[in-house]
């Protein structure tokens, strides 16, 4: 039972502080209420031919556009125009946020959905696609040139990388060391595609011959991987602090010593996230690959001859090579194949992360 | 207490020294020799591309009419592609920066700034993928409204694409994919604004959004423009997103909604590079030194921006 003394009693006089206010709260109940009404609205419209299977994401994207509208006018009648400005521009900022959301929330439910139709299939995982028209059939050649063409671009890039980074940080100076740091920011810069070319380039050069096999396609994603290497651990180490070298220094143990026993352990798990890193940005990459390793069917261990299948690639041909009416069986193929690698890139991604925040050293700053 | 001479003390030069340092080095001037190298064997691999001008060859070649010809339509479709994504990437940006940086709750910026990277490391032939059977169906309602209401505009003039996969669709995918890179560098920049600029702001009793007006933006402004920049860079160079939603041909179109698209170079490549022999290749790889070109030119002056405030690292 409710007495009407205390309802009374907490709003005796108006607060003059809060005038000219709207109350706490106010942008919540109107967004939520934009939501709703737009939401009714697309259901009433699914009916209209010109407007069909818009559905929850186009309710959420019009209702924020109508809560801006909305709050804009309430502010600028109670608030004044300043503070209406205001409340407008931060419905405008979390609108971006929301419509850069929207794309990765749908790109993740569809791998997730369609991808799961062979993704729980063992044999996706266990058979080639050599001589298979039509449904069944797997990714494993896919795979295995993935992880050796990866793993050779890695063990190319990171040497480089990482011995480029050091003399960034502890030996360059002048003019080398900042055309260096320039190119590497360019260098990030290079279409995949111009990599890809660049592979083709060189080992047609060198063997007088257009050549396809895994090894070319390192290089090309080497290319890609360096100066990201670079760039991260050139991070990394420069916030070791100065005051660890001058201790090594004062103990008489030599520059390169000081590197290798004190810089590079105390940045270890940094530079382990920037590889990580950067091995699942690679690790995507289909253009560079088509044009170098090219694609196949049948399994190949041997990155030094013969075309070899990787993941993306083996993405792009099964959507583009398909043969008759067997759409719905390469479908699936790819869209299992796009999980498999949206989830190796996300725990790469999740891992690196994870070892950088367990193992980042105690700085005293 | 003597008075120190002028000789300088100099530490024995030890070899493992000499080893390190002459490592290091090398890496580093491998880097600027890979870069050269890239430059001169595509240089090297399309002269022939570009020099071949006998009418009959080129019957049988990709670029039947000349090199020009042939790259012109394309060269003009990566820019175009690439501007309409810049267009529709660069204040979704800069907003969600912001949020990032300004609105959003402390404990919260930093898990969305993970949820934004994470978007940067979807493969792109994911995004292509996307592209085509979810984007281009849903967009294809509003393609339509647009043709039919706003069809004397030219841009958006019909028949309209039965598939939706146009060159405005492909736009839409190349904005998904640059805008976690655009957010990121904005972020960096907004963040190094002065504390003390933004709190004299808010003590003269400015708004946050007149606080953003007159410290954040006018601090960072090289910052966005060269994180605009790159953000081009990176749609330019874009392949696989734009090979698989695309259905080119060869014209020179600003009509975003038909299905009479401009292709880009780099999907162009990616799409005849297979089934190319002798001349073609030539011709395809000159195609790429010209996107290489554009490219080279758009990130350097990028860099060259951010390197003139040093103050931005990070910019990366």
């Amino acid at each position: 039972m409710t007495s009407p003394t205390t309802a009374r009693a907490r709003n005796p006089i108006a607060n003059t502080l809060t005038a000219g206010k709207l109350p706490r709260g106010t942008g919540w109940y109107v967004l939520a209420g934009s939501w709703i009404a737009m939401g009714i609205v697309v259901d009433i419209l699914q009916g209209a031919p010109a407007l069909v299977k818009l559905n929850v994401v186009a309710a959420i994207f019009f209702g924020t556009i109508l809560y801006g509208a909305i709050i804009f006018m309430l502010s600028s009648l109670v608030e004044g125009g300043r503070k209406a400005k205001d409340r407008l521009v931060t419905a405008l900022v979390t609108t971006a946020f929301i419509i850069a959301l929207l794309p990765l929330i749908s790109l993740l439910y569809t791998v997730a959905v369609r991808g799961a139709v062979r993704f729980f299939d063992t044999t996706f995982f266990t058979e080639s696609m050599r001589n298979i028209v039509g449904p069944g059939g797997g990714e494993l050649q896919a795979i295995v040139g993935t992880l050796e063409i990866t793993a050779f671009a890695a063990v190319i890039s990171i040497p480089i990388g990482l011995m480029t980074s050091i003399y960034l940080v502890e030996y360059g100076r002048g003019h080398l060391a900042r055309a260096i740091t320039f190119f590497v920011d360019v260098m990030t810069g290079i279409p995949s595609i111009v990599a890809g070319l660049f592979a083709f380039a060189l080992f047609d050069l060198v063997f007088g011959t257009a050549v396809h096999n895994g090894a070319v396609g390192a290089v090309a994603l080497a290319v890609l991987m360096i100066p990201i290497v670079v760039r991260s651990s050139e991070e990394i180490l420069k916030i070791v602090p100065n005051e660890l070298r001058e201790a090594s220094y004062a103990l008489g143990v030599p520059k390169w010593l000081t590197i290798v026993r004190i810089v590079l352990p105390t940045s270890i798990a940094g530079i382990t996230t920037g590889i990580m890193l950067s091995i699942a940005r690679v690790i995507g990459e289909t253009a560079p690959l088509l044009l170098t390793a090219g694609f196949s069917a049948s399994m190949n261990y041997n990155l030094f001859s013969q075309q070899m299948q990787t993941l993306p690639v083996f993405v792009y041909t099964q959507y583009s090579q398909q043969e008759g009416s067997f759409t719905l069986a390469y479908n699936n193929r790819a869209w299992a194949a796009a999980l498999t690698l949206v989830v190796i890139v996300v725990v790469l991604n999740l891992v690196g992360r994870i070892i950088a925040r367990a193992f980042a050293p105690k700085l005293s700053r | 207490m003597t008075t120190l001479t002028g000789r300088v003390i100099k530490a024995r030069r030890r070899l493992g020294d000499r080893v390190f340092s002459g490592l290091s080095l090398t890496a580093g001037a491998i880097i600027l020799i890979a870069l050269v190298l890239v430059a001169a064997f595509l240089i090297e691999q399309s002269i022939p591309g570009f020099a071949v001008t006998d009418k009959k060859t080129l019957a049988t070649t990709l670029a039947a009419n000349g090199i020009w010809a042939y790259a012109l339509p394309l060269a003009f479709g990566t820019v175009w592609a690439a501007a309409l994504a810049l267009l529709m990437a660069f204040p979704i940006s800069v907003g969600i920066a912001l949020f990032i940086s300004h609105f959003a709750p402390r404990a919260l910026a930093q898990v969305l700034g993970y949820i934004i990277d994470l978007l940067a490391a979807i493969p792109s032939v994911v995004f292509g993928l996307w592209g085509i059977f979810v984007l281009a169906p849903a967009v294809l309602p509003i393609y339509n409204w647009l043709a039919q209401n706003l069809g004397a505009i030219p841009l958006f003039t019909g028949p309209v694409s039965a598939t939706g996969r146009t060159i405005l669709t492909a736009a839409i995918v190349l904005a998904v994919m640059i805008v976690p890179l655009m957010t990121a560098m904005c972020r960096e920049v907004f963040l190094q604004t002065p504390r003390l600029h933004e709190e004299a702001a808010l003590a003269l009793g400015a708004t946050r959004w007149e606080m953003i007006r007159i410290a954040v933006f006018p601090f960072g402004r090289s910052g966005m423009v060269s994180a605009a920049m790159l953000g081009l860079g990176r749609a330019l160079g874009e392949t696989m997103a734009v090979a698989l939603v695309l259905s080119p041909a060869s014209v020179i179109s600003f009509a975003l909604l038909t299905s009479n698209n401009p292709s880009t170079i780099a999907a162009n490549i990616a799409l005849n590079f297979a089934n190319s022999t002798g001349l073609s290749v030539n011709q395809l790889i000159a195609t790429g030194l010209i996107l290489f070109v554009i490219t080279l030119v758009v990130n350097s002056a990028a860099r060259f921006i951010v390197n003139r405030r040093k103050a931005f690292s990070g910019a990366n």
